[in-house]
């Protein structure tokens, strides 16, 4: 007799986002509504009150961005979704949040642009939006996955790294594996590592809450927990308050930059598929790199030798592991639904050492693993 | 009182000009919470950018210096997260009317328990004195060198009109009103609005010779201009022009947004 496991569901990317959230602890929700997104709202606007946590559908998507910082700030886990052009008005936002250094997580379902572009079908053009889409030299975490059981444990990444590293963080999917329905195994509550932020110990007059640390995270102290301290978007020294210092400046900035970039490696998770063996490298993320993997499959019956890399972490780069799997082949394939934000990457990362071949979809259709496959056994 | 029990000591001198109304609204806000004895520890003032967006860098509570206009969807996410905290928002005519417009009316419409005080004093200070949306018609400013051709907004119909609990106005002449004002205010359940009539020396009062150009003429400008509601209600229009309308005209006890939501926990939890 077969024993049905009734955590194994057939649910939406989308879905499992909203699932995942509640599994990490989010128990505040700000949002505005936006094709592709909106189901992850429409779930948490019925799942969060029954936790007694706070759904609350707010009058645009810079009031969004406001109300989870403010949340945070009140100790919340906080969380707020949307598309290209709400993701584009999140943007100073985003930027108080590096700053202030309040964590938080922003979900971004790619959908067609620039501008209103192709509300409900997919594209991965917001690669280099969600780096530099706000103002100023920063770093920024943002991870991307490929399928819908991704979707879950990328969520609850998400979630741990902003609280890990007191920094809003950028779940980058896109329409297609937002609105695909497919097999998922949810694991049980008990066997996930949730991370929370690292309050202070010390006492009021001696809390600096933007102290220089050696993990360069310093403790974070709630609002209302008796730790009365100033939070600005200026300039600011340890204590928080505004300085033109250039000094203190210059090391705050490097500090918020280097808290990430100096933990690449705890950070930056890539997947390898048939590298063993391969004169071709793929490198692909979220709903293409699904499509890389079918292309790798039916390439290798017929006899090539095709491996894959998929980015699960756009950034911080994936540098170092794609310039060491470069030295492995001879050519590189890129496919992408926009027109090669992360190929120039690949190019600048292997200083263009090998040929490196772009396919690129900017009108909403998938690239296809036939597609894929067609520019396998070209040249070879 | 003592006001310096409040105040950040260290972060003296402030950067508000000679003349400026903003200290006198700033110690308004500090005798009425310690006439309420609120805990330091229990209230977060949250500002937005400009003039009025510094008044937090100078208080010894939990404070947040947010983008400009955004201060109250910060303070919404900030109260909904932890009721337990006195939510004030400072901020002024352009960052709560301009750029902040939208959050403006829909924090009043939403109703949720947040107690904004607007510092209008009719220009962009920190930016050197541009007009702004409660700049009158035909007024200067350095973006307006011929005077405005806009309209202005009245702020306090705004937020009355938007469906704030509570609205009032009062001057920073008018002391003893505002204080009284900001206390009611503050007790009132749901979104408050008080609107400050601050003054601007350094940019307004240059540009505009009629308001006077230091501190004190434009406070006796406020006392000589200045006619209470119940007053301007028998007045007509042309006699109320160019007036400042002073009193309450909003006070409701009605729903907040969190007892709304209390009940929408409670229909969830039964489903």
């Amino acid at each position: 007799m077969i024993i049905p496991n009734k955590n194994i569901k057939m649910m939406q990317g989308n879905i499992a986002c909203a699932e995942a959230a509640l599994a990490a602890g989010c128990n505040f929700f700000a949002g505005y509504p936006i094709t592709p997104s909106s189901e992850i709202a429409e779930v948490l606007s019925k799942k969060l009150p029954i936790i007694g946590g706070n759904f609350i559908q707010m009058e645009d998507e810079i009031a969004a961005m406001g109300a989870v910082i403010g949340a945070s700030l009140g100790g919340a886990k906080s969380l707020t979704a949307t598309s290209g052009p709400g993701f584009s008005l999140k943007q100073e936002n985003i930027g108080f949040a590096i700053m202030a250094e309040t964590p938080t997580v922003i979900v971004n379902v790619q959908r067609g642009g620039p501008s209103t572009g192709l509300p409900t079908l997919s594209a991965q053009a917001d690669v280099m939006q969600s780096r530099w889409g706000t103002h100023g030299d920063h770093s920024i975490i943002v991870i991307c996955p490929s399928s819908v059981e991704e979707t879950y444990y990328m969520t609850i990444k998400a979630f741990n790294l902003s609280e890990k590293y007191r920094t809003p963080v950028i779940l980058l999917t896109d329409e297609i594996i937002g609105h695909l329905t497919e097999k998922i195994e949810i694991p049980d509550s008990s066997k996930l590592e949730i991370i929370n932020r690292i309050k202070p110990d010390m006492n009021q007059k001696e809390y600096l809450p933007y102290k220089i640390t050696d993990s360069l995270v310093p403790p974070m102290a709630n609002f209302g927990e008796g730790y009365r301290y100033h939070v600005t978007g200026l300039a600011h020294d340890e204590t928080g308050f505004p300085t033109n210092d250039p000094e203190k400046t210059t090391e705050m900035l490097m500090r918020l930059y280097n808290k990430i970039e100096k933990h690449r490696d705890d950070i930056v998770e890539v997947e390898e598929y048939n590298t063993d063996d391969m004169d071709t490298l793929i490198i692909a993320y979220g709903s293409t790199s699904r499509s890389a993997k079918r292309a790798i499959v039916n390439a290798t019956k017929e006899g090539y030798k095709v491996g894959l890399l998929s980015l699960k972490t756009i950034w911080p780069f994936a540098e170092k592991e794609i310039e060491n799997m470069a030295k492995k082949v001879d050519r590189i394939i890129v496919p992408e639904m926009n027109l090669g934000q992360i190929a120039h990457e690949v190019e600048w990362a292997t200083r263009r050492a090998k040929p490196i071949i772009k396919i690129n979809h900017i009108n909403g259709e998938p690239i296809t693993p036939n597609e894929i496959l067609a520019y396998i056994k070209q040249g070879k | 009182m003592d006001y310096l029990n409040y105040l950040r000591q260290d972060k003296m001198p402030h950067i508000w000009c000679d003349g400026c109304g903003h200290g006198i609204i700033l110690k308004s806000i500090l005798r009425v919470v310690d006439q309420l004895g609120w805990e330091k520890n229990n209230i977060a003032l949250v500002s937005g950018i400009g003039c009025s967006g510094r008044t937090p860098g100078y208080v010894d509570f939990n404070t947040l210096h947010t983008t400009h206009g955004r201060a109250i969807s910060f303070a919404t996410g900030l109260k909904l997260a932890n009721p337990k905290l006195h939510v004030i928002v400072v901020s002024g005519d352009g960052d709560a009317t301009a750029i902040g417009g939208n959050h403006f009316i829909h924090a009043a419409r939403r109703n949720l328990d947040i107690n904004l005080i607007v510092f209008n004093n009719n220009i962009y200070g920190m930016t050197g004195g541009q007009c702004s949306p409660t700049t009158k018609t035909t007024k200067k400013a350095t973006t307006t060198p011929y005077g405005n051709p806009d309209s202005a907004f009245d702020i306090s119909k705004l937020a009355e009109a938007a469906g704030a609990s509570y609205v009032a106005r009062s001057t920073t002449y008018h002391v003893a009103k505002l204080d009284k004002y900001i206390k009611d205010s503050f007790l009132t359940k749901g979104f408050s609005v008080v609107e400050a009539y601050s003054s601007c020396p350094t940019s307004y009062g240059k540009m505009n010779k009629e308001t006077g150009k230091t501190g004190l003429q434009m406070l006796m400008y406020q006392k000589d201009n200045t006619v209470p509601l119940q007053k301007a209600q028998k007045m007509t229009q042309a006699q109320l022009e160019g007036k400042f309308i002073t009193g309450v005209f909003v006070e409701k006890d009605k729903p907040d947004y969190t007892e709304n939501y209390a009940k929408v926990i409670q229909t969830a939890k039964q489903q």
